[in-house]
């Protein structure tokens, strides 16, 4: 239930973003969210909807990119991604681990007219 | 015209702002603060009673407690000696930097040594918003089972100090200690952990005595 917190931080910088561009609308907005950075995507457009009304973002599309977690094991080398079950190592057990993808997230761009 | 410009910012970023303003109040009235986080009956309630009774002879304590309602978790701080405010989150699953505010301005920070935050109880999200506290502390326990690093790593990438309450339940409850041992070194290398009971008071010694450290303002390592 934290997704309206977090649609209102996307609307926010959005906005400024757009009006340090003097733009007059938002068409679109590239969100990257990683596996593991607890956001429910379809949440986040329940709101979108309701608080991008009146706004220049009003209308505007959102797009996720979503980011599988993938763990760098550092004992033996392998890239992988962790399963439901266990985060270690398929290949060698180890514990010795790199997140290098998945806690994303960000809004990377948008589009705007002016 | 229409075009793609380059944000790049993160979404959090706000929160992650009034964090840092929360963290300038505290440090300024030179407080130490931690932020308790862990699932529903996992013992954060129940630590910190402990906590207060234990070293409120010593230093002036106060608890700020987070909950979608009821104020029986500060009622229960306060008893045992701290100065306590409820915030209701209302429904919210967290607890976020906005929503301490108005606790801080209550709870009179020039008269405390040390802030203890109780987060709402959810493995899931809290970690992902700070507060300004200095030390995040995530409380498991062993009736929760072993997997939850493995289930939930987002909260244990966030921790400090991970507390692993309940160990006077092992004879009677499944839980690989290795298999859980093994999810935490793999999502938060080297973290700094008390295993205790907060009902038979094993092991509070060693938790007691980390804080302290911090409250006389000694120089530790970083933990």
């Amino acid at each position: 239930m934290h997704e309206l917190a977090i649609t209102e931080s996307i609307l926010e910088i959005a906005v400024r973003h757009a009006q340090a561009q003097n733009a007059t609308k938002i068409t679109d907005l590239y969100i990257v969210l990683g596996q593991w950075s607890s956001v429910i995507d379809d949440s986040v457009q329940f709101y979108w909807d309701m608080i991008s009304d009146g706004t220049i973002a009003k209308g505007a599309t959102l797009h996720f990119e979503r980011i599988q977690t993938e763990l760098t094991c550092l004992d033996c080398g392998k890239v992988y991604q962790p399963d439901s079950a266990s985060l270690l190592c398929p290949n060698c057990q180890g514990t010795r681990l790199k997140v290098t993808r998945g806690e994303e997230f960000r809004l990377d761009s948008i589009e705007i007219e002016s | 015209m229409s075009e793609r410009i380059p944000v790049v910012e993160k979404i959090l970023s706000a929160n992650d702002r009034l964090a840092d303003e929360n963290r300038a109040r505290i440090e300024a009235a030179g407080v130490f603060s931690i932020n308790v986080m862990a699932s529903p009956g996992a013992g954060k309630t129940s630590l910190i009673e402990r906590t207060v009774c234990a070293l409120s002879p010593k230093y002036r304590i106060g608890m700020i407690n987070g909950d979608i309602l009821t104020s029986l978790d500060a009622e229960r701080a306060a008893a045992a000696g701290a100065v306590a405010i409820q915030i209701n989150t209302g429904g919210d699953c967290h607890l976020d930097a906005v929503m301490l505010q108005p606790a801080l301005d209550q709870i009179g920070l020039e008269n405390l040594d040390l802030l203890i935050v109780e987060n709402v109880g959810n493995l899931i999200c809290p970690a992902e918003f700070r507060l300004g506290t200095h030390k995040n502390v995530i409380v498991a326990s062993i009736p929760e089972g072993d997997d939850k690093p493995h289930k939930y790593p987002a909260m244990y990438r966030g921790a400090d100090v991970l507390i692993l309450n309940k160990i006077d339940l092992l004879p009677y409850v499944t839980f690989r200690m290795d298999f859980f041992s093994q999810g935490v070194a793999a999502l938060n290398p080297g973290l700094t952990q008390f295993d205790l009971s907060c009902r038979t008071g094993e092991g509070l010694d060693a938790w007691y005595g980390w804080l302290e450290a911090r409250l006389s303002g000694e120089k530790v390592p970083d933990a």
